[in-house]
C-alpha cells in the first residue's frame, strides 16, 4: 500500500489488520503519535487525514492509504513551530508532554474548520483528547492564543494561516 | 533509612518473577569515573552528616560500583563550556528537569539554557532512592545549589589565578567570568580548557531566596519544544536495531496458577517466540499484529481461590486486619493520643458518629509501563519509564540473579507517573522475553494491562467519633483508618482530646503510592467531618475551623482562599451550594474553596428512566503555601493538575472487580476527568521567601473532595460519605426554579 505522510510517499507491504498508528511509530519510526488506550477514548494518537483529525489506534493503515496523512512530526515547517506548537510551550500547556501531539493535531483540525472558536467550542472539539495531569486550562489558553496569532499571520501574509 | 510512608506497600514488593540464574562468565569490570566526563573541571557534592539522612547518593545499589560512594551529585563543565549536571531523580511532567537547572544556573549566574541535565540512568548518574513523596524540590534543589555555588566559587578561583588578581574583583554574571577591575571576561569554557580538575564541594554561600534573579520566575519547561514536536523520545518511542515487540500473557485473575501450558500451535507461527519460564508466559514477535495472534494461540488454563468483590470491600478491610506493613522500621501508624477521648466526649453538647469510605482508584497515566530491553555480552541495559530506577535495577539483578553492574537502567523523561511507576514489571518483563530471544524487546503495556496489573491507590474506611460544645469548640476527636494509610491522618485542629490510628488490613487488590497517598482520604473524612460539626452547632464553616485551629500558616491559607473565594458573600441559590476544606501535608498548607452545581443529566438520546442529577464543579478556588516559590507557573501547573486529578477521585473515578478479576480496565469504562469537567480554576500563591521550598506536585490535590462535598451538603442537605461521591449522579431531587 502507499501512504502519504508529511508530504512523503511511502510505498508499504504490511498486514491488512494492522492499525495506522503501529505502522506509522513501527514502520515509519514516527513515534510522535502515541498508544494511550488503542480504542479511541484518549486522543494521544490523533492523526490528520486530509486536514481532519482521527484516532489512528482505531483506523486501519489501508483506510488511509493514498490519503495525506499529517503528524506531529510534520506541523513545523522549515524548523519554524506552528503557532499551536508555539502556543503550547508559551502557555505551559503541558506536564510530561505524552497527550501533546494529539492535543495539538486535534487543535489544528479544530482551528482549521473553526478559525474562531469559542471556548465552549474548543471544550467539545478537543473533549476526546485526555490529558491526565490536568493541563486543560492552558491548552485552552494556548488554542485561543493560536487562534488570535494565526489570525494575525493570515493577515499579514504569514505561512500557517 | 530515610523517612518512608507506610502506605507505600510497593517498594516492600519483591520483584514481580525470579527466574532461574544463569552463570555470568564476565569478569566485573570497573568502569573508569572520568572516562565520560572528559576534561574540564569537576564538581563532586559528597554527603554531609546532615545529608546522609537524605535519600541520594547513597544506599545498596552502590556495591560493586566503581564510582566513588557517599555522593548525591555532581556537575561538570566541559573544555567547551557546557555545563552538564548529574542527577538520580527522574522527569514525569513534574517539571524538576526545569526547576533543577533554574537552581544550578541562579547559582552559576548562567542563563538556564546552558545547564544540561543528565538524569536517572543507573551507570552515570548517582544513586536515588526514588522520584516521589514530593521530595525533589526541598531535598534535592538545595544540593543543586550547593553544587552550583561551589562551581562559581571554583570558577572564580581559576579566573583570579589567570588574571593575577583577587578573588573579589572577579564575579559571574551572564554565563561568563569578569574582571571587575579591567571589565575583561571570559567563558566558562575558555577557564577550564585543559584542566582536569575535581573538587569536593564544601559549603559555598547559595544564594538566598530574597536574592534570586532565575529561581522564583516562571522559566518554561527546558524541553518542551522536543515535547510539541514529537521529537522527545518516551520510553515506549525507542527503537533499537532488530528489536523485537513482546508481550506477556496474563493470568485469569490475580494470583492464579498455570495449570496447564499448550504454546505448539503459537511456536509454529512465522517469526513467533515464545517464552514460558514458571507461571510466566510470553511472546516476542516483529510486529504488534503478529504478536496479538501468537499470544491468543497460546492456550493455558490457571487456577485461582476465590476472591472478595467491591460490594463486600468496606466490610472486608475491617474485618481483615494484618500486621503494620514494613515491621518496626516504619514511621509511627498514627499521632499519638492526646487527653481522654470519653472525657472529652462527655464535656460535649453535640457527639458525632460517622464513618468514610474511599473505592480503589487507577493513576492512569497516560504513557503505559514500558520498557526496552538489551542483553549485550552478559549485560542488560533497560529502557523504562520508572519512577525508581535504583528499586528497578535491583528488581532485575534479584530477578535475573546477576551481579549489580551487569545491570543499566535509563530513565527517559516519562510519560506521567502520579505514584504509579514505582515498580518495574514491565522491564523485567522486557528483559526476560529479549533474554530468550538474543535480541531487543519492546513491551508497551496495553491499557487493559496498565488498569489491571498494575497497583492501585488503597482502598479504605475510615471511623469518626467527635464531640463539641454549643459554642462551637471541638472536645473530643477520634480517627480511626482502615487500611487507606497513615498519611496526614492526624488532625491539624487543636483539640484537647484526641487520637488518630491507622489500621493496616489484608487487601483485596495490589495497592501503593498515589499522588498524595492517603492525604487525600485522611482530609476527606476530617474536613467533610468539621463541616457537620459545624451544621451541627450552627456555625459558619470558616469561623468554626478557624475558631479551632491556631496554626498561623493553615489559617493564613484559609483566609486567603476564603476572600479570593468572597466565602459568605454570594447569596445562596437554589441547585447551588459551596464548600470549603483545609489541610497540611509534606510541609504545604492548603486551602480550598469550591462552587457546585446541581444540574440535570447531559444524558444524550433517548431515556428510558430519568437519570439522576448530577454534579457539576463551577469553580474552584485553591490557596497554597509551600515556602519559597521556585517557579511560579510551574507551581500553578500543578495546582491545576492537582485539582483536575482530584475531581476524578472525588466524584466518579473507582475500580470495579470481582473474583480477582479487574471489570472496567477500559477507558471506555473508568472515566477520567475531560475538558467538559473543567471549573474555573483560580490560584493564591501564598509565597514565603523565608521559609525554605517544600514540595507542590501532591498536597493540593487534597482539600477537593471533602470542598467539594461540603458543597454537595451545602446545595442539598445530603452528606455523602463515600468516594467517589457521584458516579452516576446523585440521589436528590432538584429544586425547581421554574415559576409560573
Amino acid at each position: 500500500m502507499e501512504l502519504v505522510v508529511n508530504q512523503k510517499r511511502y510505498r508499504l507491504v504490511v498486514d491488512p489488520a494492522r492499525m495506522l498508528l503501529w505502522v506509522l511509530r513501527d514502520e515509519l519510526e514516527l513515534t510522535g503519535t502515541k498508544y494511550g488506550c488503542g480504542e479511541g477514548q484518549c486522543g494521544a494518537c490523533t492523526v490528520l487525514i486530509e486536514g481532519a483529525p482521527v484516532r489512528s489506534c482505531i483506523t486501519l493503515a489501508s483506510a488511509a492509504a493514498g490519503k495525506e496523512i499529517t503528524t506531529i512530526e510534520g506541523l513545523a515547517q522549515d524548523g519554524k513551530l506552528h503557532p499551536l506548537q508555539e502556543a503550547f510551550i508559551q502557555a505551559d500547556a503541558l506536564q510530561c508532554g505524552y497527550c501533546t501531539p494529539g492535543m495539538i493535531l486535534s487543535s489544528v483540525g479544530l482551528l482549521k474548520k473553526t478559525p474562531q472558536p469559542s471556548e465552549p467550542e474548543i471544550r467539545r472539539a478537543l473533549h476526546g483528547n485526555v490529558c491526565r495531569c490536568g493541563t486543560y486550562p492552558r491548552i485552552i489558553a494556548a488554542v485561543q492564543s493560536a487562534a488570535v496569532q494565526m489570525a494575525a499571520g493570515q493577515n499579514s501574509g504569514a505561512p500557517h494561516a | 533509612m530515610p523517612e518512608i510512608e507506610l502506605e507505600r506497600y510497593e517498594l516492600l514488593e519483591g520483584p514481580a518473577y525470579r527466574f532461574e540464574p544463569e552463570r555470568s562468565g564476565f569478569e566485573l569490570e570497573r568502569r573508569d569515573f572520568f572516562k565520560f566526563l572528559g576534561g574540564g573541571l569537576v564538581l563532586l557534592l559528597a554527603l554531609d552528616g546532615a545529608a546522609s539522612a537524605q535519600e541520594s547518593g547513597r544506599g545498596p545499589a552502590m556495591r560493586g560500583d566503581a564510582r566513588p560512594p557517599e555522593l548525591a551529585a555532581w556537575l561538570h563543565i566541559g573544555e567547551d563550556g557546557a555545563i552538564t549536571v548529574y542527577t538520580g531523580k527522574v522527569e514525569v511532567g513534574q517539571n524538576i528537569r526545569t526547576s533543577l537547572a533554574q537552581a544550578v544556573a541562579e547559582e552559576l549566574r548562567a542563563p538556564i539554557g546552558s545547564v544540561q541535565f543528565v538524569m536517572a540512568d543507573t551507570d552515570l548518574t548517582p544513586y536515588d532512592m526514588g522520584t516521589f513523596g514530593s521530595r525533589s524540590t526541598p531535598l534535592m534543589a538545595p544540593q543543586m545549589k550547593k553544587v552550583g555555588a561551589a562551581a562559581r566559587e571554583a570558577l572564580i578561583d581559576l579566573a583570579a589565578d589567570k588574571w593575577k588578581v583577587e578573588r573579589t574583583s572577579v564575579s559571574l554574571a551572564g554565563g561568563k567570568v569578569q574582571n571587575n577591575a579591567s571589565g575583561e571576561s571570559i567563558g566558562f569554557g575558555e577557564l577550564t580548557r585543559g584542566q582536569k580538575l575535581m573538587k569536593t564541594v564544601d559549603g559555598a554561600a547559595v544564594t538566598p531566596a530574597a536574592d534570586w534573579k532565575l529561581e522564583g520566575t516562571s522559566a518554561p519547561k527546558v524541553n518542551a519544544r522536543d515535547m510539541v514536536t514529537g521529537a522527545h523520545r518516551y520510553t515506549s518511542d525507542l527503537v533499537r536495531p532488530n528489536m523485537l515487540h513482546g508481550r506477556v500473557l496474563r493470568p485469569t485473575a490475580f494470583k492464579a496458577k498455570l495449570t496447564s501450558f499448550d504454546a505448539k500451535e503459537a511456536g509454529q507461527m512465522q517469526d513467533v517466540l515464545v517464552v514460558r519460564d514458571g507461571d510466566f508466559v510470553g511472546a516476542v514477535a516483529p510486529d504488534e499484529v503478529t504478536l496479538s495472534k501468537a499470544i491468543a494461540a497460546i492456550k493455558t488454563e490457571w487456577s485461582a481461590d476465590p476472591q472478595p468483590s467491591n460490594k463486600e470491600l468496606f466490610a472486608y478491610l475491617k474485618e481483615h486486619p494484618t500486621a503494620q506493613r514494613g515491621g518496626g522500621e516504619g514511621p509511627a501508624a498514627g499521632a499519638p493520643a492526646h487527653g481522654n477521648i470519653e472525657q472529652g466526649l462527655q464535656a460535649a453538647d453535640h457527639k458525632l458518629d460517622a464513618t468514610y469510605t474511599v473505592e480503589y482508584i487507577a493513576h492512569v497515566p497516560l504513557e503505559p509501563r514500558a520498557a526496552v530491553a538489551e542483553w549485550n555480552e552478559g549485560k542488560l541495559t533497560v529502557w523504562t519509564g520508572t519512577q525508581r530506577p535504583w528499586g528497578v535495577k535491583s528488581d532485575l539483578v534479584e530477578a535475573f540473579k546477576i551481579p549489580e553492574d551487569r545491570v543499566r537502567v535509563i530513565v527517559p523523561d516519562t510519560g506521567s507517573a502520579y505514584g504509579g511507576k514505582h515498580t518495574g514489571e514491565a522491564a523485567i518483563e522486557a528483559a526476560r522475553l529479549a533474554k530468550a530471544a538474543n535480541r531487543p524487546v519492546k513491551l508497551i503495556w496495553t491499557r487493559e494491562e496498565e488498569f489491571t496489573w498494575a497497583y492501585f491507590r488503597p482502598a479504605g474506611v475510615i471511623d469518626i467519633r467527635s464531640g463539641v460544645t454549643k459554642d462551637g469548640l471541638i472536645t473530643a476527636w477520634q480517627l480511626d483508618n482502615y487500611n487507606s494509610g497513615p498519611s496526614a491522618i492526624e488532625t491539624p485542629y487543636d483539640i484537647a482530646n484526641h487520637a488518630s490510628q491507622f489500621h493496616a488490613a489484608d487487601t483485596p487488590l495490589r495497592q501503593g503510592s498515589y499522588r498524595g497517598l492517603a492525604a487525600t482520604a485522611n482530609h476527606f473524612a476530617r474536613e467533610s467531618h468539621m463541616d457537620d460539626l459545624a451544621a451541627a452547632v450552627g456555625m459558619d464553616p470558616l469561623e468554626f475551623r478557624l475558631k479551632n485551629m491556631k496554626n498561623p500558616r493553615l489559617r493564613a491559607v484559609l483566609q486567603a482562599a476564603a476572600d479570593k473565594f468572597a466565602w459568605g458573600k454570594a447569596n445562596s441559590e437554589p441547585n447551588r451550594g459551596v464548600g470549603l476544606a483545609c489541610g497540611v501535608e509534606k510541609g504545604g498548607y492548603v486551602a480550598t474553596c469550591v462552587e457546585i452545581s446541581i444540574v440535570a443529566s447531559d444524558f444524550l438520546g433517548a431515556e428510558v428512566a430519568p437519570a439522576p442529577p448530577k454534579v457539576r464543579i463551577d469553580r474552584v478556588v485553591t490557596a497554597f503555601e509551600c515556602g519559597a516559590v521556585v517557579n511560579p507557573e510551574h507551581l500553578r501547573n500543578q495546582i491545576d493538575g492537582s485539582v483536575m486529578m482530584a475531581i476524578g477521585g472525588a466524584l466518579f473515578e473507582a475500580v470495579e472487580f470481582a473474583n480477582g478479576r479487574i471489570l472496567n480496565p477500559r477507558l471506555a469504562q473508568y472515566r477520567v476527568p475531560r475538558f467538559s469537567d473543567l471549573p474555573v480554576i483560580e490560584t493564591v500563591l501564598v509565597d514565603r521567601k523565608d521559609l525554605p521550598s517544600a514540595g507542590a506536585g501532591e498536597t493540593p490535590i487534597v482539600g477537593l473532595a471533602p470542598a467539594v462535598g461540603n458543597a454537595i451538603f451545602h446545595a442539598t442537605g445530603t452528606r455523602i460519605r463515600s468516594l467517589p461521591m457521584a458516579p452516576k449522579g446523585i440521589e436528590t431531587t432538584l429544586v425547581s426554579t421554574a415559576r409560573a
